[in-house]
């Protein structure tokens, strides 16, 4: 019987982590992450858990600990957010080139400056590109879900990499939900034993990890790494499925919602998904066809399946809770619309950025952003190349 | 258990001859003396930061290094061996793995005194199981001779440049062995190479079997930054202790020994004139310059005296 909770995001996060019972956690505090570490470290002290907690002064060294740890042999995990991430920046590409499943609990937040508390995708969407798997979480039960998951991912003999399972910070970290958890056996059981093949402890056979790569090997490893990216595509469909039959819920890289007629289409991450169906749900009430694509896993990137939930739509608000600066507007707007590219025609892209800083994101929002893509598919008209939504002038 | 100079000196090398750190450095010296106080029938796991003796002793697909090996950046040695060893309590409670490892990290000056310091100084107040070594050249050598913290007051180097306005570094060298006795660890200690390395041997045995955090600093000269010729190495690093430049002193559980006062202290010009990186100070003109060193060291040597009453 599956255990009917009231809990917040970080309190799923941490209870799945309880039950996974990993060999090691090292972790620093850092609103809104900080629970996290809290919980494990009270539930150590409890006698719930035997993992070994390393209390580190920094995120740079908690992630490098992660990175001794797991190239130890060891199931190792961390939590963050924000400048947390960033701190970490260089040890993410460390480990992931070093090829160590961590799993880490980021608790998205903005970046600063300036200091700001509240969430957005600045954090993780900065660390894109540093080889890490990246699956975002719409509420806690899918933070709970994914985190369990995200363990099975990373270690895979195809896969090897280092996953991130990301959630917005207070809006799904802090508020409680009802929420449905697994029973531990079953838990333990879908993660498994971790037994890597080649790990630092091992008496029987010497390892060198982190050893200095020359231009004649360099190119080949990050092949072996993207290569490993591809194949993580295949890996967290069947690991998808298998976790349906514990838990009877589905997932996949991106969810449809509404879209098998739409015209009007949104592509969103995270949280504000949700306020997103209860506008498109208004809409159709309306006689407005607008469907929603949820992208669950950003990396590696859901390309095919964008691509073809676009077909047949006529406009697509691409949706970034962060700016990448570039002034041509987020991360998810270029790769969403490189993705279309030559696949769906005629099709009008328009890209905001939202959100920033904790900024509210209601229905009307959503419902006015459908508005603009709906006039420019009338009036003919190519979209701003970005914009800011709800921005005050 | 007393030191046989003979018996340890036929333990097999933990770290195999064909690394590519030039000729006379002290580094390998360091690493080896370290690595043969382990007893043969223990497992280790090796972590280096990055600096001169990790670029040369694991170039992919070699290692140098017999026993398990990391590297993973520069400023984090301290926490990625933290890493192994807590694997280590995790996995042997586990009975996965054997009980019989040791765990230690070896930095430069500049991964462990300036860049590296924070997780070093983690590392040590969490007293995790492991040793750190700090192999002391006083300067950046990986990245061609650059200032440390670790560099002494007058040393030329390319980043405390001599010339017409300037007589090279102007600050104080850190006592980093001494900041680290402050974190009350069990154990930590100072040290090079002099006479047949009973020393260095003697400290690292401690070191690596002593429970909980430990933490060596070897002075460890470098021929190209330090500009002498190799084979004067044992010279340089003797006139370094005979002058209480680099006093041989241990911290266990808080108390403080000195390991050798010479009978007759050197002047420091016998250290100093060794080294092409002083040749400015012995230039007409600069005499205060020597003065002001050697009163430097008379009075970090006072000190450490009291300290170890
Ligand atoms: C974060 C970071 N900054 C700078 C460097 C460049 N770097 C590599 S080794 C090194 C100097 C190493 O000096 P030290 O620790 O004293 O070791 P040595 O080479 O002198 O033996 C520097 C500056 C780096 N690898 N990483
Ligand atoms: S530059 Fe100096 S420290 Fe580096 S390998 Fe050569 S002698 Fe050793
Ligand atoms: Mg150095």
């Amino acid at each position: 019987m599956a255990i009917s909770e009231r809990l917040s995001g970080n309190e799923a996060v941490s209870f799945a982590i309880k039950q996974i019972n990993p060999d090691v956690v090292a972790a620093f505090p850092i609103t809104p992450s900080t629970e996290i570490p809290q919980f494990i470290s009270q539930y150590i002290a409890n006698g719930e858990m035997t993992t070994v907690y390393v209390p580190v002064e920094s995120e740079h060294s908690s992630m490098s600990a992660c990175v001794g740890a797991q190239a130890a042999g060891a199931r190792s995990m961390t939590a963050t957010s924000s400048c947390g991430l960033a701190y970490m920046f260089e040890m993410l590409y460390i480990a992931a080139s070093n090829r160590l499943p961590i799993t880490m609990a980021c608790v998205n937040r903005a970046l600063s400056g300036p200091i700001n508390i509240n969430n957005d995708h600045s954090d993780s969407m900065g660390a894109r590109d540093a080889g890490w798997i990246q699956i975002y979480a719409e509420n806690a039960q899918e933070a709970y879900d994914n985190f369990i998951q995200c363990v099975r991912i990373g270690e895979h003999k195809d896969v090897h990499l280092p996953v991130m399972a990301c959630q917005d910070g207070f809006i799904t970290s802090h508020a409680v939900e009802r929420m449905e958890l697994i029973e531990t056996d079953k838990v333990k059981a879908f993660v498994g034993e971790y037994n890597p093949e080649k790990y630092l402890l091992n008496p029987d056979e010497i390892l060198a990890v982190g050893t200095y790569d020359t231009p004649q090997y360099y190119m080949e490893h990050k092949k072996a790494q993207t290569e490993a990216m591809k194949n993580a595509r295949q890996v967290i469909k069947d690991i998808a499925k298998e976790f349906e039959t514990i838990s009877g819920r589905k997932y996949d890289m991106i969810e449809e919602y509404r879209m098998e007629d739409a015209e009007y289409a949104m592509v969103i991450i995270g949280s504000s998904a949700g306020t997103a169906k209860e506008a498109i749900d208004e809409l159709r009430t309306a006689g407005v066809k607008a469907g929603l694509i949820k992208v669950r896993v950003f990396r590696p990137f859901p390309l095919e399946e964008i691509a073809a939930a676009l077909k047949g739509v006529k406009a697509v608000a691409i949706m970034d809770k962060t700016d990448s600066f570039s002034a041509a507007g987020g991360p998810l707007g270029a790769e969403v619309k490189a993705a279309i590219y030559g696949k769906v025609d005629g099709l009008v892209a328009a890209n905001y950025i939202y959100g920033l800083g904790g900024r509210d994101v209601r229905v009307e929002h959503i419902k006015l952003v459908f508005d603009e893509i709906a006039e420019l598919v009338k009036s003919g008209k190519q979209p701003e190349t970005y914009k800011y939504l709800a921005i005050r002038e | 258990m007393a030191y046989n100079f003979k018996e340890v000196m036929n333990r097999p090398d933990r770290l195999a001859s064909g690394h590519r750190m030039c000729a006379g450095c002290g580094a390998p010296i360091a690493v080896r003396a370290v690595l043969k106080a382990i007893k043969p029938e223990d497992h280790a796991v090796i972590c280096s930061a990055t600096c001169c003796l990790e670029v040369s002793t694991c170039m992919y697909p070699y290692t140098s290094w017999k026993d398990s090996f990391i590297h993973s950046a520069f400023e984090n040695a301290g926490a990625t061996i933290c890493g192994v060893e807590a694997a280590h309590r995790a996995l042997s409670a586990k009975g996965k793995v054997p009980e019989n490892y040791k765990f230690i990290a070896f930095g430069g000056d500049g991964g462990t005194y300036d860049i590296g310091f924070q997780s070093l100084s983690g590392a040590m107040e969490r007293n995790q199981d492991m040793v750190y070594v700090c192999y002391d050249n006083e300067a950046y050598m990986n990245t061609g001779i650059q200032r440390s913290s670790g560099t002494p007051k007058y040393a030329d180097t390319t980043t405390s440049a001599t010339g017409k306005n300037s007589a090279g570094k102007t600050q104080n060298r850190k006592d980093l062995t001494e900041v680290i006795a402050a974190h009350h660890v069990p154990y930590a200690a100072q040290t090079t190479f002099i006479g047949n390395l009973k020393d260095l041997y003697e400290k690292s045995e401690k070191a690596i079997y002593t429970p909980g955090a430990a933490f060596l600093n070897v002075l460890a000269p470098c021929p190209r930054g330090w500009r002498y010729e190799g084979e004067d190495i044992m010279e340089v690093c003797k006139m370094a202790v005979e002058t209480c430049f680099w006093p041989l002193y241990e911290v266990e559980n808080d108390v403080w020994k000195v390991n050798y006062e010479p009978k007759n202290k050197r002047p420091i010009e016998d250290f100093l004139k060794l080294q092409g990186r002083f040749k400015h100070l012995f230039k007409k003109g600069n005499e205060d310059l020597i003065a002001e060193i050697q009163r430097d060291v008379d009075h970090r040597w006072e000190l450490l005296l009291k300290k170890a009453k």
